[in-house]
């Protein structure tokens, strides 16, 4: 037997449901300690012009997708399937999660082109989680729908890995 | 008989013009249709299938 060094993949997981808290940080209550609840995600659209990246700290709605039927803040998520962290090698791991249905925005209007999504915790103060581009769309009086990726280490829209 | 939500209001599709695109790339694949009606652009709607993810890479540092 011999020992490795590593980070433990059970970590990445439990950070995926905020298990540990290395500094301090001012949160919203999630009850208690011993129960807490789930955070609520949103998910927003952006302009082709808008600058959302991995600076982005936190949910704007400058550059956000305007038009008929849209709610400036975009839709909620309704539920992550729970995050799970699967172990590789001695060495490496994923812990991973995604939504467990499609983002959908329902008979909208958006004239103006768009291709980025903006996930956010709309619980803790609109913290900002992951920017996801694809190609340039408009919608007109139509649905637009994001289909998520299959949640699995290779596939799942957040991941956390060691190599 | 279908019907096709439009900014004129639910109309049969059977008196729109129907046109379907797709796009499939390493980022994703994407579906749209859209409807017309005399030249003008009365629905789209679009359906994008993420592929590519977000990772964050972590590491223990060595304390060698």
């Amino acid at each position: 037997m011999a020992n490795t060094q590593a980070m433990c993949t059970s970590f990445m997981g439990q950070l995926l449901n905020g298990g540990h808290q290395f500094g301090t940080i001012t949160l919203v209550s999630r009850t208690s300690l011993t129960a807490p609840t789930v955070d609520t995600f949103k998910a927003a659209l952006y302009l082709t012009t808008a600058t959302v990246n991995a600076s982005t700290t936190a949910y704007s709605a400058s550059n956000e997708v305007s038009g008929t039927n849209y709610i400036a803040g975009g839709v909620t998520i309704t539920a992550w399937n729970a995050p799970t962290a699967t172990n590789s090698s001695t060495t490496a791991g994923t812990a991973f999660t995604t939504p467990t249905a499609s983002i959908t925005y329902t008979t909208v209007t958006l004239a103006t082109a768009f291709d980025a999504v903006l996930i956010y915790n709309s619980t803790q103060g609109n913290t900002a989680v992951s920017v996801h581009t694809f190609g340039s769309q408009t919608i007109t009086a139509g649905t637009f729908t994001l289909t998520m990726p299959a949640n699995t280490t290779a596939a799942a829209l957040l991941r956390i890995a060691t190599t | 008989m279908a019907l096709v939500t439009t900014t004129k209001g639910e109309m049969d599709e059977s008196l729109l013009e129907k046109k379907e695109g797709s796009l499939d790339n390493d980022n994703e694949t994407t579906t749209w249709v859209e409807y017309w009606l005399d030249g003008e652009l009365v629905h789209r709607s679009a359906h994008v299938q993420l592929k590519q993810t977000v990772t964050l890479s972590a590491e223990a540092a060595s304390l060698t």
